[in-house]
């Protein structure tokens, strides 16, 4: 009898259900957008849909990937906000307070060159201005119905495309975390008063998938200099105003225009379209990374792929390391 | 005797609730978040496949089969034209990766309609208890949609009251068959008969008053994909249909 009554006292009442959804899991990236900037990695120079400031492409111009084999840059990992540019697949799980249960922060690990995001859940307000900038920014979160959006700030400076588009310590990310069934998907907005006119949003997408290995940890990185350097010990590899020989890469492959392949904001709306029909001229044939799906066929067509554009003349592009 | 009256009376109530809570509600009214209005496309992703036709046999990042990359290789877009089927890449699976804008109102109480201005395509999600129409497929196929409800909206709480207060929290799913075969990238990657697209809209607010609504799609397709296709989308509120620019298919532009 009290049951019962306990059992209709409820119904009629409607109690509150949880405040949240569950996040954590093993999350299989899904490489179904922007394939070959996540994976074999953007041309050199090329920075469309990206709304950059001049600041911002200048100093990407300049940017040389051998930067990335002096020791002491050998070690630097990725911002956070490469959660949403970056290739990995992600692992999510809740820290709790030991007696109440109660979540005070969810985790997401990624890939071994980038730190563990915490997302504290607690309250807790964010550190003074001059506070150090740690690897993984600091990032607070709130629930806004099933979603969890969270804003991290005291990020280091690094980058937004692996070309060299920086990213400034002043950026901030807000992103909003979704989950529909075995489905994750995370919009992340980066705002940076350096380097961009306005955020810069992408979304990106995974699926739960418990057979998916995900570090939890980054792992332990020794620099090391394997091969001794030709310009001497001390150099910065960088490339100097006007002298950089990559930027009509995409406008020979693709046939962009080179003003587009600059960037800015102008490029990510649909009116540019317009501005590009008079110009446009669609290659004949694709030459360049053609058929990189991910899926059972995934390694012998990237290898067809890098086949193709080598024997297409006039073009002599460096090789990144997928024909072996 | 009286224990057992009472027990009567409470199964009797309880068994009444759901038609006592039973107030039907049209999808308009009950909506969990509010889409109508502008949405333009913000293309940070997948540019050179979207903003432009990219070249014949380019078909990085969509996991199709070698019998797509076979049918793809025989893309003649001056031949979709001559044949009057220049609306081919602007089916419900692709209609939303166009660079375009987006206008979302209410067709009647349950019915959402969101037309594009490139390709001028009209899609209409339908709730609660609709039977598709049948015949021939469409472009943009039979769309079944329902709102998703977060669980801490549930109730009549204090937590409740707080998500209330805050404009009110939910998703939209959106589940498309019965779809006219056609193309997911302008360059021929075709989708077949059997493709279901299935949608999830969520709808963002950021603290300076921008709204973003984020499509999380799922395309499958046995004909024609190895796997299914995962792509997420999104879209920034306008203040009006200032910009607004009908323009037809095109298979060749």
């Amino acid at each position: 009898m009290k049951v019962s009554i306990a059992f209709a006292m409820a119904l009629l009442i409607g109690v509150p259900a949880f405040a949240e959804i569950d996040l954590s899991g093993n999350w299989s990236t899904r490489q179904h957008q922007d394939w070959q900037d996540r994976n074999p990695g953007p041309e050199a120079v090329d920075y469309i849909g990206l709304p950059i400031n001049d600041e911002a492409r200048a100093r990407a111009l300049s940017y040389s990937a051998s930067l990335l084999s002096l020791p002491e840059r050998q070690c630097l990992f990725y911002p956070p906000q490469y959660v949403v540019i970056g290739p990995q697949s992600i692992k999510m799980w809740a820290e709790t307070e030991p007696v109440t249960g109660k979540t005070i922060a969810w985790k997401i690990s990624a890939a071994p060159d980038r730190d563990v995001i915490t997302i504290w859940m607690d309250g807790r307000p964010h550190p003074a201005k001059n506070a150090p900038h740690p690897y993984a920014g600091f990032t607070t979160g709130v629930w806004q119905g099933d979603v969890l959006t969270a804003y991290t700030t005291h990020i280091k400076a690094g980058y937004i495309r692996r070309n060299g588009v920086p990213s400034s310590d002043q950026a901030t990310v807000t992103e909003h975390i979704m989950r529909h069934g075995d489905t994750l998907t995370i919009t992340a907005l980066i705002d940076d008063p350096v380097y961009l006119t306005e955020p810069f949003v992408l979304s990106r997408s995974w699926k739960l998938d418990p057979k998916v290995q995900i570090p939890p940890t980054p792992e332990p990185c020794s620099p090391a200099a394997e091969v001794a350097r030709l310009d001497g010990t001390g150099a910065v590899p960088h490339i100097l105003p006007g002298a950089n020989s990559f930027v009509n890469e995409v406008t020979k492959i693709f046939h962009i225009p080179q003003e587009t392949v600059m960037g800015g904001a102008e490029t990510m709306y649909p009116e540019y379209r317009k501005k590009l029909q008079a110009t446009y001229v669609r290659p004949e044939k694709c030459i360049r990374y053609c058929c990189g799906w991910e899926g059972r066929d995934a390694v012998d067509t990237l290898k067809d792929c890098i086949g193709d554009y080598r024997q297409t003349p006039g073009l002599s592009l460096p090789s990144q390391g997928l024909d072996k | 005797m009286r224990y057992a009256k009472i027990r009567l009376l409470i199964v009797a109530g309880v068994l009444a609730l759901p038609a006592l809570q039973a107030q039907p509600k049209s999808a308009k009214a009950s909506a969990a978040i509010d889409l109508s209005g502008y949405w333009v496309s913000v293309v940070t992703e997948d540019w050179r496949w979207r903003m432009i036709t990219p070249a014949k046999g380019d078909y990085a990042s969509i996991p199709i089969t070698p019998g797509a990359k076979k049918l793809a290789d025989t893309w003649d877009p001056a031949k979709d034209e001559a044949a009057g089927e220049q609306c081919r890449s602007y089916g419900a699976p692709a209609i939303m990766r166009v660079p375009g804008r987006f206008h979302i109102t209410w067709q009647d109480d349950n019915t959402l309609k969101v037309e594009s201005d490139y390709g001028m395509q009209t899609r209409l999600f339908h709730f609660g208890i609709w039977t598709a129409p049948g015949g021939a497929p469409g472009w943009q196929g039979d769309s079944a949609a329902r709102w998703e409800i977060p669980r801490n909206r549930v109730g009549t709480g204090s937590v409740a009251r707080e998500v209330e207060a805050q404009g009110g929290f939910g998703s939209l799913t959106v589940e498309t068959t019965h779809i006219r075969p056609g193309y997911l990238r302008k360059n021929g990657v075709p989708y077949g008969s059997k493709a279901k697209l299935t949608e999830y809209w969520d709808l963002n607010r950021e603290t300076n008053g921008d709204q973003w609504l984020v499509i999380t799609t799922l395309v499958d397709d046995p004909e024609y994909l190895q796997e299914q296709w995962v792509t997420a989308l999104h879209f920034k509120k306008e203040a009006n249909g200032a910009k607004w620019d009908p323009t037809p298919c095109s298979s060749k532009w």
